[in-house]
């Protein structure tokens, strides 16, 4: 823009509008910043009493580690659940959506995939105690019977269905829409000629799929993913209505293990003094797993940026 | 689409009625697809009834019988690429069909439940004096449900809309101060990187922010609307620097220079000229964004509390919305013998909530197609 010179020329009627409204505008900024930092150190003093504590008074009595590392695996085990189980058919919806819809209905779909994308977590956690719980139980004996021998499958089943196995089809049922959306405004930003070439070299749909859409696509698909990853690890009400919980075990189709932020929503209400916080430094440790993962999810992005264009 | 017509070709060389030559020699006839397809359904329907008849097996051995068939078939007749392409392309559908089962599920339920509880008597009547013992003889007398989300409608519009009273001037102004001050110098690229940091915030881990913030100042277990909408306006915030943001940049400069060639003071020139022309994108982006906060959860289950009764007040006491009122009649029961009651209700709200968001994002839609801005060159 050309208007530095023009600012300092202009006559002085009007410069304290100005400088005012630059002045806010910068203080909103600054506000952002301030309010960020200010917080984050809040957090830290309030957690500050988990880590100072004798070990014996956290929950469990062996301090704030054996604490807190039976629920980052919980998590970490809910949000791997719900990817591998998202991200093929997410990216298969992307692809059906993008290259193999007719184009009149193509469109009204990527719409309705964003609006899936706005309902309100409570409502697919809900859905997830009442129907698709109860649901579940025939397949989860089915599996302690047939599979049992495998720890992730061990028996006896859970007769209510509240397990991590659902807790993570939950998760996967919510991040769908994210990593189709996502992954469907890559595949349409493929350049027409890429896939021409490859069609007219005699290529079938799924070679030029696989030559000139994926490649391309690669990294948008990755950082669909990891944002995917980021909303599964925080995601709380479908895991705190969901899961029975209890401790960490294997098994993935009995009642037990916890997340992060389920393990918060459930104890919040009632904690106060050292449990409350335990649970603010519980929410520190969610707050830094998921900073780091949308950090590479960014990065990715950003490098690949220019010729992407995915953002 | 390119892609579409060519396979359409590829897929139909020549009228059918013709007799085969020796362009259509080496594919499969026309029939052939629909014959495996009702030859998967005959002999999955046949297989799921030796194991015991439920719908969920019959689709899922059909649709695997179906998959290999036809994988098979093609490769036969009409190679091995042909039959990979058409492997891929079955599963591709079928990925489509099978996430359409959960979310449709989740609509249906939502409906089928939540319909019967809708009454004006669940719009305009709270949860106060509505206990256990009075679901337990609503139960036994069956008479209509008692008791409504009223309150937590209230809670849910007037902390969504303080938190909005907070976010846009904030978010507007960031995102000003980004596209027509920064001028990427190094705050801005700060700010650009923290609104990022923002973005991704667990919605819980929000929560906390705000009752950790304003527990140092009021001490411990302060439970109040607004510390709510401030935890809202955290998630909040960065969508509406993102989309403000989005819109300010497509304004065509040519309109700012054209402005200032007049003498216009650069303010003036903003609030006249750059965000009228772009008001209709802001004004969409800011309604994703109420969307989006309106239900949120878990944030108010830790800043706000739970309630019974109507709480118009948001500076005092603790305060219910329908997030939080679905969580709980869900989770514990008003009456833990009888919980229909509570069901009813619980999916009555979320009908209510679903609305309301279905509402907010076509209004959104609607916003930006009527009075889109014209791009520029």
């Amino acid at each position: 823009m050309t208007t530095n010179a023009l600012k300092s020329k202009s006559s002085t009627s009007g410069q304290a509008g100005d400088k005012i409204f630059s002045g806010t505008a910068l203080a909103a900024g600054v506000l952002i910043l301030v309010t960020l930092f200010a917080v984050a150190i809040f957090l830290l003093i309030q957690a500050l009493p988990t880590f100072v504590a004798d070990p014996a008074d956290i929950s469990g009595g062996e301090g704030f580690f054996a604490y807190i590392w039976p629920i980052v695996i919980g998590t970490v085990i809910a949000a791997a659940i719900a990817l591998l189980i998202a991200t093929p058919i997410g990216i298969g919806v992307a692809l059906f959506i993008s290259h193999f819809a007719p184009r009149k209905v193509a469109g009204p779909l990527g719409y309705v995939i964003d609006l899936l994308a706005a309902i309100p977590s409570v409502i697919y956690g809900a859905w997830g105690y009442m129907v698709l719980a109860p649901a579940l139980v025939p397949i989860f004996e089915w599996l302690a019977a047939n599979l049992g021998f495998i720890p992730i499958f061990a028996g006896p089943a859970s007769q209510t269905g509240k397990t991590m196995f659902t807790a993570g089809i939950v998760l996967a049922v919510m991040v769908l829409p994210i990593i189709t959306s996502l992954s469907r405004e890559i595949f349409l930003q493929t350049p027409k000629l890429h896939e021409e070439a490859a069609l007219a070299l005699g290529a079938t749909r799924w070679e030029m799929i696989t030559m000139s859409v994926i490649p391309f696509a690669r990294p948008g698909i990755i950082s669909a993913v990891m944002l995917g990853l980021g909303r599964a690890l925080g995601e709380t009400m479908a895991v705190a209505l969901v899961l029975s919980t209890g401790n960490l075990i294997p098994s993935l189709i009995k009642s037990g293990n916890q997340t992060i932020a389920a393990e918060i929503a459930l104890n919040f209400p009632e904690a106060f003094g050292l449990r409350l916080a335990e649970l603010i430094a519980a929410g520190l440790v969610l707050f830094l797993i998921t900073l780091i993962v949308n950090m590479i999810a960014r990065g990715i992005i950003a490098r690949h940026k220019e010729f992407s264009g995915a953002n | 689409m390119s892609v579409m017509t060519s396979n359409k070709h590829s897929a139909t060389p020549t009228p059918p009625s013709r007799k085969r030559n020796s362009l259509s020699k080496g594919k499969l006839p026309r029939w052939a697809v629909p014959a495996t397809a009702a030859g998967a359904i005959i002999i999955g329907a046949a297989l799921s009834t030796l194991t015991g008849f439920s719908v969920a097996t019959f689709a899922i051995y059909s649709a695997v019988l179906f998959v290999i068939a036809a994988t098979v078939i093609t490769s036969v007749v009409e190679g091995k690429r042909q039959g990979r392409n058409a492997m891929w392309t079955y599963l591709i559908y079928g990925s489509f069909l099978l996430a359409l089962i959960p979310l449709a599920s989740v609509l249906y339920t939502v409906l089928e439940k939540g319909l019967p509880g809708m009454s004006s008597h669940f719009l305009f009547t709270s949860m106060n004096g509505v206990t256990g013992a009075v679901d337990n003889q609503t139960v036994a007398d069956g008479a209509p449900v008692l008791g409504g989300a009223y309150h937590a409608l209230m809670g849910t519009l007037l902390i969504t809309l303080w938190a909005t009273v907070i976010s846009v001037p904030v978010g507007m102004l960031t995102a000003i101060y980004l596209v027509e001050y920064g001028k990427n110098g190094p705050l801005s690229k700060a700010i650009t990187f923290f609104v990022d940091v923002m973005t991704g915030i667990p919605s819980i881990v929000a929560g906390l922010f705000a009752a950790a913030f304003f527990g140092l100042i009021l001490g411990p277990n302060a439970r109040m609307g607004i510390v709510a909408a401030v935890a809202l306006s955290v998630l909040m915030i960065p969508t509406v620097v993102r989309s403000t943001e989005e819109m300010l940049k497509i304004v065509p400069n040519e309109l700012r220079e054209a402005a200032y060639a007049l003498g216009v003071r650069r303010w003036r020139t903003i609030l006249k000229v750059v965000i009228p022309t772009a008001i209709s994108g802001i004004a969409s982006g800011v309604t994703l964004a109420i969307a989006r906060v309106i239900g949120e959860t878990a944030p108010i289950l830790v800043t706000a509390g739970i309630a019974s009764q109507i709480n118009t007040n948001v500076f005092a006491n603790w305060m219910s919305t329908l997030p939080t009122f679905i969580y709980y009649q869900i989770l514990t029961p008003t009456s833990p013998t009888n919980i229909d009651p509570s069901v009813q209700r619980a999916w009555a709200a979320a009908l209510l909530l679903i609305l309301m968001v279905m509402a907010l994002n076509l209004g959104a839609r609607l916003i930006a197609s009527l009075f889109a801005p014209k791009k520029g060159r």
